[in-house]
């Protein structure tokens, strides 16, 4: 049987993830983690916000917005995970499962509050 | 005569040599490298923390105010503060580095690195603004 590589595969996904959370995670950040919590804008109602998150457009934002970073996060950990305590090759590939199951964890979390949250 | 190059490999015994866990404090050059690496971390955790928030917002009013009240906790400041800092200098080491994985030729003309580096910024600064425009329109 050919063993199909997953590299590429997680390299887009690391990639990607790179991308959305250069692009967008700033502007999250000092918004909902800085200026609303210290007054410095005022935050939205409740009553957008909700509106916001059900509209299917923002749903699907919202989940390549959680999907790829995690896998991102993914990547870089398990790379810096190698690099740093210097693991032995025997543990490769185990560190490697925990990191994208987190991430693919997280991704099925995400699925499922975005399809079923009303 | 015999060559020692070409000596059976099954004795070869590889010599690793020992190095510190400390090998990234050494080089300024090895330190940035950590800490661009380093930077997931956070970008995983807020990536966590919108999931929590999404959660919020479905469970309702008050759910939202408790979320909001956390981020507004010291803990939840200091949190932002630092995962404010790791994302920006995730981005601004991010899109330097894709210019070395795209290739965007012009006629004959190979786009220069700096251009797409600065179109990103660009890019970056539009969809702030488009992002921030959404959210404060409520």
């Amino acid at each position: 049987m050919a063993k199909r590589s997953l590299t590429p595969f997680l390299w887009f996904l690391f990639g990607g993830g790179g991308m959305v959370s250069a692009m967008l995670f700033p502007v999250h950040i000092l918004l909902f983690g800085l200026a609303f919590p210290l007054g410095m804008l005022e935050a939205p109602g409740y009553e957008w916000l909700h509106a916001l998150v059900v509209h299917p457009i923002t749903r699907l934002y919202l989940f390549v917005f959680i999907l790829l970073p995690l896998f991102h996060a993914a990547h870089r950990i398990r790379y810096t995970a190698y690099d740093l305590f210097r693991v032995q090759p025997s543990l490769h590939q185990p560190i490697a499962v925990v990191c994208y199951g987190a991430a693919l964890a997280g991704t099925l979390a995400a699925g499922y509050t975005l399809l079923t949250i009303s | 005569m015999s060559n020692p190059s070409l000596a059976p490999t099954r004795e070869l015994k590889l010599y690793r040599r020992p190095i510190s866990f400390w090998w990234w404090l050494d080089r300024p050059a090895y330190f940035k490298f950590v800490v661009r690496e380093l930077t997931c971390l956070f970008v995983g955790a807020f990536a966590i923390l919108t999931l929590l928030q999404v959660r919020a917002v479905g469970e309702g009013p008050e759910a939202y105010a408790a979320f909001a009240a956390m981020l507004a906790s010291p803990a939840g400041i200091g949190f932002s503060v630092l995962a404010f800092l790791a994302a920006v200098y995730h981005t601004v080491t991010w899109f330097p580095a894709v210019q070395t994985t795209i290739v965007l030729r012009v006629g004959e003309q190979r786009v220069p690195g700096s251009v797409i580096t600065g179109a990103h910024m660009a890019g970056w600064l539009v969809v702030s603004v488009v992002v921030a425009y959404i959210v404060l329109r409520g």
